[in-house]
């Protein structure tokens, strides 16, 4: 290993020294000169009919440069959607339009209607009071199941229906499914709600557009997960820019989370914006803006049941989800409540028969799309959940009956009836490890002493399963994506050896520069110091989709050692030449090239010298030069699973739940820094105890949105969380990438919530409330408290 | 934000002259009013900034009585009033977080009347007089209803006047968002009877819970309250707890408050 | 417009500021200072916090105006003069108690008032003095334990970096 980290070392990230001196440079931190601003003027109605706008005062008042408004952008198309769902009798989903600014109709409180574009900030949003609205309101569907009865007012009036879909999974097994429970010893239903939440990270959305008459180019700096991404959809398939004309730069970017994959309005407006005027254009999000145009996360209401024979084991689940997209499509919307929710519903079981069924809704509130986890979170809330309601109903231990169930570890690969196919797991081991860290022996002991105190203690189980690094791309496609899903990287070797990387993956938090650094300094044998990672701009990194769905590593991380080892064949060529040996003589080992069995060796800096100083070189047969690229992608999704804990105390006269310990064993497969890994799970289980204690999005029945802040929207601080016990030592190494990993970052979003309403229920159910047998997230003191005095 | 002009004085008339003006605004530390103002829910001609004003600063002891200025803020009351009226120092100690509260201050609590804010409950249980630059209201009589108050056009609060109880205690349950008191409950026991003061709950503002005040009046513990309950009735409903769990609340707020009162 | 002159980090700056004018906004845009971030409106995230005479304040909810003539230190004052980080700073690197350093800078001003009052916290103290400041990334955890560590007291289990 490279003296100062290479794979499996806890090395410290070099990306720190920035962030922690106030020389991040984070898109609000770029002002370009002459750039003037831009306020967007957003519907206050859930739904109503545009009868007019009227902007001639607001283009009077000082420092307004110009007032756009939707016939500004006639001819201009829609923000794209990039997943097509194919619906249970095979006809397309409904795809509205997704107009950059209101046309005819606003459909959701947030919906921009008008943009004030000013020398100053508070200048366009003085201007854009003065801009008279005649909207005439409309009922609002708000409710899902509303917005589906007959007769409910159409959030599109050109679409049939509010019915985006209706999915079945695997329709050819609805029939089966249906013996199975006709067939049942036991059926355990379960109805619950897994709430609207809102991603929030911490840095709100910018957008800065730059034109350049010189070359007629056009840049975007924005807070985006995945800048190549934008740039093709913005580009090809909004305003029509060719990709070598456009630019899209994603500089320090403060988190994501899912929610800056997706290509926005704003994006385009202040690119647009730039290009008409000739000068740039910025527009900064206010959290309360945030709150009303970030894409929102998961909303879905779910019926699941689970068949059991009576020797417990489980024969069939069927499910009914109802999912709601919004008032449009978010770029990709429609693959997260089915191929990312319906292809991970068996579990980590060997459950034979499973339907799922979906039918995504439009309504009159912000767009919902991908938020950490992204469809795995709500496919294992559901099944977790029902497997505890299972056990209880049964009288059977929840860690037994799931063990009964598992998947063995002899078992793999399995193919699932849900059409994947697991490459590797351990989930016996995951849960014995889980189960002697968080001392589940001595449980028992810790309620009672909890009852002396007055508290009902309670311990929660879940084991998930992830798929990660969504792939591979001809599979996606026939399932409606309309991207590819590779990863792509460019390994620079400069001529002194120090070598230059660029991916296309995106760090907005997770370390990439160090750990991806880490991977190519092992590779070579040279110090990590040496390797500097490029990442954010469409000018120097190749095509590549970004980060997000934990695939950084598995994918990015898999195209960067392809690239490696390309420039590694190649050195070692350079090095047999430069040491009179045949290629396949040459050996390297810590940063240097030896001829086996000899002390003939050059070192990395003589070959990469050699390669761009060609004086002794073959140069008949091969060129100058050392820098190699390449695309993956992958065979398979990546599987990491794991074993969550979770020992609560709820106090029984204020409802309030306190966690006290929290447990996870996960299998990421192979890890390069420990370090970063134990972050992205602490990360991801705050994000999973957020979502089942505290974070709620709320509208009311006329679309207002009630949790617009952070005065009513629950954000998880210091003092609601525990510490965090981490574990990765199980490891089954992912067998179709090359370094063997799994993905890690949104495991602790999936397996934390249904633990901890596990153990919530399992606190009530110990105290006595036997008839609690469900809480909807979040488990607000409220909530507990009304559950346990209803009766 | 809408723009302003912003003043700031050094003495209380000169805030007072500037505060006459047409739209004038007092500001004191404006851990409310800013965020308010940038949601332009506010729009001030002029913002008359209280917190150069260094007679309107301090807590000092007079007699029976704790003094507090009007621009003090919750840090320094956390700190300086621990040793005069601990309750009333803890109850300071946890309003908003350590930023907050070396910004904001008492008289724009006070003014502001938030029906979730900490400190009316400590003014009202506690018998409080509010001293203004013309005038001492007494906080029975100051407190009227949500964000409203006795307080005249140009009105400020120059201090506050705490009678120190024999004991008393804030128990406060939080919102989980905002961290202003979903429920929260001030119990001040004085040599002539206990009173009890309920923030956070009611949709009218702060309140004296009577029936508790009677109850512990004659007896000052917790067991005192046993059958005693809130009538939800006027109670807040929201999405962090129904008008039922609020006026719960009450009843485990207050008696936790008894319980510990020192 | 009027002139507002700050000591900032131990430089006296000034700038031109509207009534309206936050203190971050000025600290960002009128003098480039951009360590200093907003997160929220409501002054809640605290990724705005600086210190002001020497008191840790949410620079999103104070007027330039209101404090012309203060002493501000930011988060690109809190390195030791020969560059290196200091010991908050260094502790949040040790046990990586930042991701994507959105919210770090306002951790680490509160981190430093919370040790200016209280050398020694526990952990319970930590966590309640760090209520005001919101992190989306690290659950908290590594925060806890650089602050634990920066206070020179045991980081418990904390990844020991290399």
């Amino acid at each position: 290993m490279p003296k100062d980290g290479g794979i499996g070392a806890s090395t410290k990230r070099r990306e720190d020294v920035r962030f922690l001196t106030g020389n991040g440079r984070y898109t609000d931190d770029i002002n370009l000169r002459g750039q003037a601003h831009a306020y967007f003027l957003r519907s206050q109605v859930a739904h109503g009919k545009i009868n007019g706008i009227d902007t001639a005062a607001a283009e009077a008042m000082d420092g307004v440069i110009r007032v756009f408004t939707a016939k500004d952008f006639e001819g201009v198309g829609g923000m794209p959607c990039g997943w097509q769902i194919t619906d249970k009798h095979g006809q397309p989903m409904q795809e509205p339009k997704h107009p950059i600014l209101a046309e005819g109709k606003v459909r959701h409180v947030g919906d921009p209607v008008a943009v004030v574009i000013a020398e100053t900030l508070e200048q366009a949003r003085d201007a854009a009071e003065a801009i008279e609205l005649d909207i005439e309101d409309l009922p609002a569907v708000v409710d899902m199941k509303a917005a589906l009865a007959e007769g409910a007012p159409k959030v599109h009036d050109d679409l049939t229906s509010n019915l985006c879909y209706d999915w079945g999974f695997v329709e050819e097994n609805k029939a089966a499914v249906e013996d199975a429970f006709a067939k049942a010893a036991h059926v355990t239903t379960l109805e619950l709600v897994n709430q609207r939440l809102v991603a929030n990270p911490m840095e709100p959305r910018v957008a800065v557009g730059d034109y350049d008459p010189w070359n007629d180019n056009s840049t975007l700096y924005t807070t985006s997960q995945n800048p190549h991404v934008i740039r093709l959809l913005m580009g090809a398939f909004v305003l029509g820019i060719p990709e070598h004309k456009l630019r899209v730069v994603a500089p320090d970017v403060g988190g994501g989370f899912g929610t800056k994959i997706f290509h926005y309005a704003e994006e385009a407006f202040c690119t647009f914006a730039a290009r008409q005027l000739k000068r740039p254009v910025k527009w900064t999000s206010s959290r309360s803006e945030a709150f009303i145009s970030d894409a929102h996360g998961r909303d879905h209401v779910t019926k699941i049941q689970l068949a059991l024979d009576d020797a417990n084991n489980f024969t069939a689940i069927r499910t009914e989800t109802y999912a709601n997209m919004g008032a449009y499509l978010s770029t990709f919307a429609p693959s997260v409540p089915t191929w990312l929710h319906g292809t991970l519903m068996a579990g980590n079981y060997r459950t034979p028969l499973i339907y799922v069924n979906v039918k995504a809704v439009f309504t009159n509130t912000v767009p919902v799309d991908a938020y950490r986890g992204a469809g795995r979170p709500e496919a294992t809330f559901q099944l977790e959940r029902v497997i505890d309601k299972a056990a209880r109903e049964l009288g059977v231990d929840p860690v037994e009956l799931r063990r009964q169930n598992f998947i063995k570890a002899d078992q793999f690969p399995y193919a699932t009836p849900v059409a994947v196919e697991y490459d590797t797991g351990n989930y016996d081991a995951t849960m014995d490890k889980m189960l002697e860290i968080s001392d589940y022996a001595g449980f028992a002991a810790r309620a009672e002493e909890s009852k002396k105190r007055g508290k009902l203690r309670g311990f929660g189980i879940a084991h998930y399963i992830e798929a990660c690094g969504i792939a591979p791309s001809n599979l996606v496609g026939q399932l409606g994506a309309r991207a590819g899903l590779y990863e792509s990287a460019t390994v620079r070797v400069n001529a002194t050896g120090s070598i230059s990387i660029y991916t296309g993956s995106h760090s907005h938090g997770q370390g990439h520069e160090t750990t991806f650094a880490q991977v190519v300094a092992e590779m070579i044998g040279i110090d990590a110091g040496q390797v500097e990672i490029n990442h954010g701009d469409t000018a120097n990194t190749p095509m590549g989709m970004g980060t997000y769905g934990s695939r950084s590593l598995a994918v990015g991380g898999s195209a960067l050692v392809k690239a490696t080892n390309k420039v590694i064949n190649k050195a070692k060529k350079i090095a047999a030449h430069l040491l009179e040996a045949s290629e396949a003589d040459i050996e390297l080992a810590d940063g240097k090239f030896t001829v086996a069995g000899t002390d003939k060796s050059v070192d990395w800096a003589g070959v990469t010298l050699a390669a761009y100083v060609p004086h002794n070189y073959p140069l008949e047969s091969m060129e100058p030069g050392l820098e190699e690229t390449a695309f993956y992608d992958p065979s398979n999704f990546t599987y990491p699973s794991g074993a969550y804990g979770c020992e609560v105390e709820v106090d029984p006269e204020t409802g309030e739940v306190e966690i006290l310990a929290f447990t996870a064993a996960d299998d990421f497969g192979n890890v390069v820094n420990p370090m970063i890994v134990e972050g992205q799970v602490h990360g991801g289980i705050a994000q999973g105890i957020g979502q089942a204690l505290l974070e709620r999005c709320v509208y009311d029945e006329d679309g207002q949105l009630v949790s617009g802040s952070y005065m009513d929207y629950a954000m998880p601080r210091a003092d609601d969380l525990p510490n965090y016990t981490v574990d990765h030592s199980c490891v089954t190494p992912c067998t179709h990438n090359p370094l063997g990993v799994k993905g890690c970052g949104e495991a602790g979003a999936i397996g934390s919530p249904p633990a901890v309403i596990n153990a919530v229920i399992d606190a009530l159910q110990r105290g006595g409330h036997s008839h609690v047998t469900h809480i909807d997230m979040p488990a607000s003191p409220s909530r507990v408290w009304a559950a346990m005095n209803a009766q | 934000m809408y723009n302003f002009d912003f003043v700031k004085p050094a003495s209380v008339e000169d805030a007072v002259a500037a505060l006459g003006g047409d739209e004038a605004q007092p500001l004191s530390g404006g851990m409310t009013l800013l965020p308010s103002m940038k949601q332009r829910l506010n729009a001030p001609a002029t913002l008359v900034s209280l917190t150069g004003i260094d007679a309107l600063k301090g807590v000092c002891r007079d007699g029976d009585m704790l003094v507090i200025g009007a621009a003090t803020p919750h840090a320094v009351v956390a700190r300086d009033a621990a040793a005069d009226y601990p309750a009333l120092a803890e109850l300071a100690g946890q309003i908003g977080d350590p930023m907050v509260r070396n910004r904001g201050t008492i008289g724009g609590s006070l003014a502001n009347n938030d029906p979730s804010a900490c400190y009316p409950s400590a003014a009202l249980a506690s018998g409080a007089t509010i001293v203004t630059d013309k005038r001492e209201i007494a906080a029975d009589d100051f407190f009227q209803g949500m964000f409203a108050t006795a307080l005249d056009e140009g009105e400020i609060i120059t201090s506050v006047r705490f009678p120190i109880p024999q004991k008393a205690a804030y128990a406060k349950f939080a919102q989980p968002a905002s961290r202003f008191a979903l429920t929260g409950a001030f119990v001040a026991q004085y040599a002539n009877g206990v009173r009890v003061a309920i923030t956070g709950a009611s949709e009218n503002g702060v309140f004296r819970w009577s029936e508790a005040e009677a109850a512990l009046s004659s007896n000052f513990s917790a067991d005192a309250l046993a059958g005693l309950a809130a009538s939800a009735d006027q109670m807040i409903g929201d999405l962090h707890g129904t008008p039922e769990y609020r006026a719960h609340l009450v009843g485990v707020m207050t008696r936790r408050a008894v319980a510990a009162a020192h | 417009m009027t002139k507002v002159t700050l000591t900032v980090n131990g430089r006296s700056m000034s700038g031109q500021a509207e009534g309206r004018t936050l203190l971050s906004s000025f600290l960002r845009e009128e003098l480039g200072l951009t360590g200093t971030h907003v997160g929220c409106d409501t002054s809640q995230c605290g990724a705005c916090v600086v210190h002001m005479d020497g008191q840790a304040v949410k620079s999103c909810t104070v007027l330039a105006q209101d404090v012309d003539g203060a002493s501000v230190t930011t988060i690109e004052g809190m390195a030791n003069a020969d560059g290196s980080l200091g010991t908050i700073q260094q502790a949040f690197q040790d046990h990586h108690g930042l991701q994507c350093g959105f919210c770090t800078p306002g951790m680490v001003m509160a981190s430093a008032a919370l040790l200016a009052e209280n050398p020694k916290p526990t952990e319970a103290e930590v966590r309640h003095y760090l209520e005001g400041n919101i992190c989306r990334c690290t659950g908290y955890h590594n925060i806890v334990k650089a602050v634990m560590a920066a206070s020179g007291q045991d980081a418990g289990g904390a990844v020991a970096a290399e």
